[in-house]
């Protein structure tokens, strides 16, 4: 057993990977936090592709509104919006949270701060099981009488509390079940990344000698643990309406629905930073990689974060503008969001600064990365715009709304998402992906991304409202320049999907195929890079890294090398 | 400290970090997500409380204050014997001192969700449900959460016990097991005077 393994060898000493280990407990019950780091990146992936077919569906009935869709047949308006609810669900707690926090964090923390595994495995495999436990529960909710929730993913009351509003009496509860235990899965992720990151680095990282990524990780771990605890106790009250028949959120009976939204928001809008950080962290990390600069102003974009996680507790009514929040309260809440802006930008003009006078190496991941920079900027420049109470009175609920969120969200989960498999492939698998595909997935995927969004956010501005099932059904929607946006960006969503067909193909090719990497295959200063590709049980081997300077010193002037490992010792003084 | 600089040799190497151990800092972790999720809770039932006509509504049971009171003072000395405990731990964790002090922390906890089991039954036989009220619905969720919390720490102190007589603990479970035990007592209070009080 992996446990009894692990025991066997003290803290840090060498770890020998020859035990006689079954298929199930090397990869099923392991508690090697890269182990679980894959099964997250994997489940992960696998919902992105139940997701993104749900996404297709409802785009199509958008399109060619009533036609049979090939692969679905006709769609009826309660499978449209189970199908859009679970598709938002899905895209943000099974494909986000778990690739970029769980799967990044718990494959690169250890290895980066240079520790042999987290320091509560057990605790680790728990919240992998409890994850994986909370997404066969949200399968399970498509499949039973009434079908799965269409309540939309901010499940307001009293819409979701009552079935007979929402028509899923097993479904809704189902789904709060299973969001909830997605939650309690990644409080003891939480839980894990900082507790190791705090104690147990390798010798010699000080504070500002760990790799940017793992702080974002970490203060993104923090919000997470901050902001969680009103949407359990509001899932626990709402599950309580559904199924007790309590009226928690029942004006009726002297409950209150808007409470619901301050319990959700005051988590959601913390939680866009939850999944904003990890992006941030891996765009840094590649922009220093390929630029071979130093990452500009380590200190400011961490006081920065820091200053973007405290700032993010206190936005979130700008999601309530016209949910009868008091006038003047908008005026704080637009406050507030105009000045979580900065920190935001600072950190994507350290980032462009950083590339400034670097030598840009145009690899797969570091077109990723760009593209998360210019792409992401779009999405918080209509932020902006949306956190003025005037203006979102006129734009809320509508398909600005959505496609501001996308231009973030995708960025987020996708666009950095990809930089980063293609960044650390070679030290997951050992081999290297194949450039010429990865660049033909890349074109791929930014252009159509665009061609899906741009259309949205011209008919957001026209006037197209959300969560409505068919146009053709509103004269001044159902126009034909209207409805050719919607049919173009049907199309350009297909060619997106179409395009990830390239990846997958390109990812199976290369774990049998690919280049061999080596330990270094990009010249990388981390931690991560000093060990083989993948990296053996225990990591390190026989002796664990000490630190001697921090993650960024790239083309340090009267050095050979352009790079300099962190753990390299230093012998003798450049001039 | 300017460690950003290139650090060019003779840099002194500080040892493997120290000060809160893995357990206990775990442990503070977590017990910040249950401080907003107890927040919330309480925030929803002011919110709901203020907007009532009356409160509590006519023709609701009233909560029994004084026992719990009484009962208060039963889960406060258990808080107090944890505390006591460390003393004969930090000099030796496996000696009877520390023992039978964790003991009673627990047998004083246990007596705490006795009484309480025995009043919420008593509040049942006279109609105060979930349903039958936002006060009955708000009293259940709040001091069950509580009490949940409780049986919770329970068990974990128990466990605690266990190790304590097989003569296997490791120390940072010792600072867990305390600090959650400080957080279902700490807590209390709050939810008493706000609950009970109201
Ligand atoms: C960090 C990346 C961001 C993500 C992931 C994100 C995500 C979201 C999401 C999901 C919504 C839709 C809520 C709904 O269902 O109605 C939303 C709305 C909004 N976002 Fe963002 N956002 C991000 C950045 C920003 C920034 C930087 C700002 C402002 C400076 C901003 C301001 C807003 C506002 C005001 C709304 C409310 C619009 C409305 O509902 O009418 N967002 N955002
Ligand atoms: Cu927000």
């Amino acid at each position: 057993m992996a446990e009894v393994a692990h025991a066997e060898v003290g803290h840090g000493d060498a770890h020998d990977d020859h035990h006689e280990q079954s298929f199930w407990s090397k990869y099923v019950f392991s508690t090697d936090h890269k182990i679980i780091g894959f099964q997250y990146m994997f489940t992960g992936m696998a919902m992105a592709l139940i997701g993104g077919y749900f996404a297709y569906v409802f785009r199509m009935q958008l399109a060619f509104p009533g036609n049979s869709i090939p692969f679905w047949g006709t769609l009826s308006p309660a499978a449209y919006n189970s199908l859009v609810t679970n598709h938002g669900t899905i895209m943000i707690f099974w494909v986000a949270m778990p690739v970029l926090i769980a799967a990044m964090g718990n494959f690169l923390i250890p290895l980066m701060i240079g520790c042999d595994d987290m320091v509560f495995p057990r605790v680790n495999r728990l919240s992998y099981q409890i994850f994986l436990l909370s997404a066969i529960v949200l399968i399970i909710s498509f499949f039973v009488p009434g079908g799965g929730f269409g309540g939309a993913w901010t499940a307001y009351p009293p819409l979701s509390a009552k079935a007979e509003y929402n028509s899923t009496p097993f479904g809704a509860p189902l789904w709060l079940i299973a969001v909830t235990l997605e939650i309690v899965a990644f409080l003891l992720g939480g839980i894990n990344f900082i507790t190791t990151t705090m104690n147990a680095r390798a010798k010699g990282m000080k504070m500002y000698d760990i790799p940017m990524i793992v702080w974002m990780i970490v203060i993104a771990s923090i919000l997470f643990m901050c902001s969680v605890g009103p949407l359990i106790a509001g899932a626990v009250m709402l599950l309580f309406d559904q199924t007790l028949g309590t009226a928690f959120f029942d004006a009726a009976a002297g409950g209150d629905p808007v409470l619901w939204q301050h319990l959700f928001w005051f988590f959601g809008h913390p939680e866009v930073y939850v999944v904003l950080l990890p992006a941030f962290g891996i765009v840094g990390e590649i922009t220093c990689t390929f630029a071979r600069k130093k990452l500009f102003s380590y200190k400011l974009i961490l006081y920065s974060t820091i200053g973007l996680g405290i700032l993010s507790f206190f936005v979130w009514a700008h999601h309530q503008f016209i949910s009868g929040v008091d006038p003047r309260a908008t005026y704080l809440f637009t406050t507030t969001t105009l000045l979580i802006s900065i920190p935001v930008a600072i950190i994507m003009f350290a980032y462009i600064a950083t590339l400034y006078g670097g030598s840009i190496r145009f690899t797969t991941a570091m077109l990723f990365g760009l593209a998360f920079t210019g792409e992401f900027l779009l999405g918080g420049v209509t932020g902006i715009w949306l956190g003025s109470s005037g203006v979102d009175i006129y734009l809320h609920d509508t398909y600005f709304v959505l496609a501001h969120f996308h231009y973030t969200f995708v960025p987020i989960a996708i666009i950095a998402t990809f930089a980063a498999v293609y960044y650390w492939f070679p030290k997951m698998f050992g081999r290297k992906m194949n450039e010429t595909l990865g660049k033909f997935h890349f074109w791929g995927t930014i252009i159509p991304f665009n061609g899906i969004f741009i259309p949205l956010f011209i008919l957001g501005a026209g006037g197209q409202h959300r969560r409505i099932y068919n146009y053709q059904h509103f004269p001044d929607l159902a126009g034909a320049d209207m409805q050719d946006m919607r049919v173009f960006a049907t199309i350009s969503l297909i060619v997106m999907l179409a395009f990830q067909l390239v990846f997958i193909a390109n990812f199976i090719i290369s774990l049998k195929k690919g280049e061999k990497a080596g330990k270094n295959p990009w010249k990388a200063n981390t931690l991560e890079w000093i060990t083989e590709s993948p990296p053996p049980h225990g990591n390190f081997g026989e002796t664990m890294p000490t630190v001697y300077r921090g993650p960024y010193e790239y083309s340090v002037e009267g050095r050979e090398q352009d790079y300099w490992p962190q753990n390299e010792k230093p012998e003798s003084e450049p001039s | 400290m300017k460690t950003m600089e290139p650090a060019y040799g003779g840099r002194e190497i500080p040892e493997r970090r120290s000060g809160l151990s893995n357990g206990a800092l775990g442990m503070i972790v977590f017990i910040g997500t249950e401080l907003m999720f107890f927040a919330a809770l309480i925030s929803a039932f002011l919110i709901i409380s203020a907007a009532a006509e009356a409160w509590p509504p006519e023709g609701q049971p009233r909560l029994p204050i004084v026992i719990t009171a009484f009962n208060s003072l039963i889960l406060f000395a258990s808080g107090w014997m944890m505390y006591k405990a460390f003393q004969p731990f930090k000099i030796d964790p496996y000696s009877e001192a520390t023992r039978k002090q964790v003991r009673l922390t627990m047998w004083l906890g246990i007596i705490f969700v006795g009484i309480q089991g025995i009043e919420w039954i008593r509040l049942l036989s006279y109609g105060l449900t979930m349903t039958s009220s936002q006060y009955g619905a708000f009293f259940y969720l709040i001091i069950g959460t509580h009490a949940l919390h409780a049986i919770g720490a329970v068990i974990g102190l128990l466990r605690l016990s266990r190790k304590l007589d097989a003569g296997d603990l490791k120390e940072e479970t010792f600072h867990a097991v305390q600090l959650f035990w400080y957080f279902v007592v700490g807590i209390w209070p709050i939810l008493y005077v706000l609950v009970y009080l109201s």
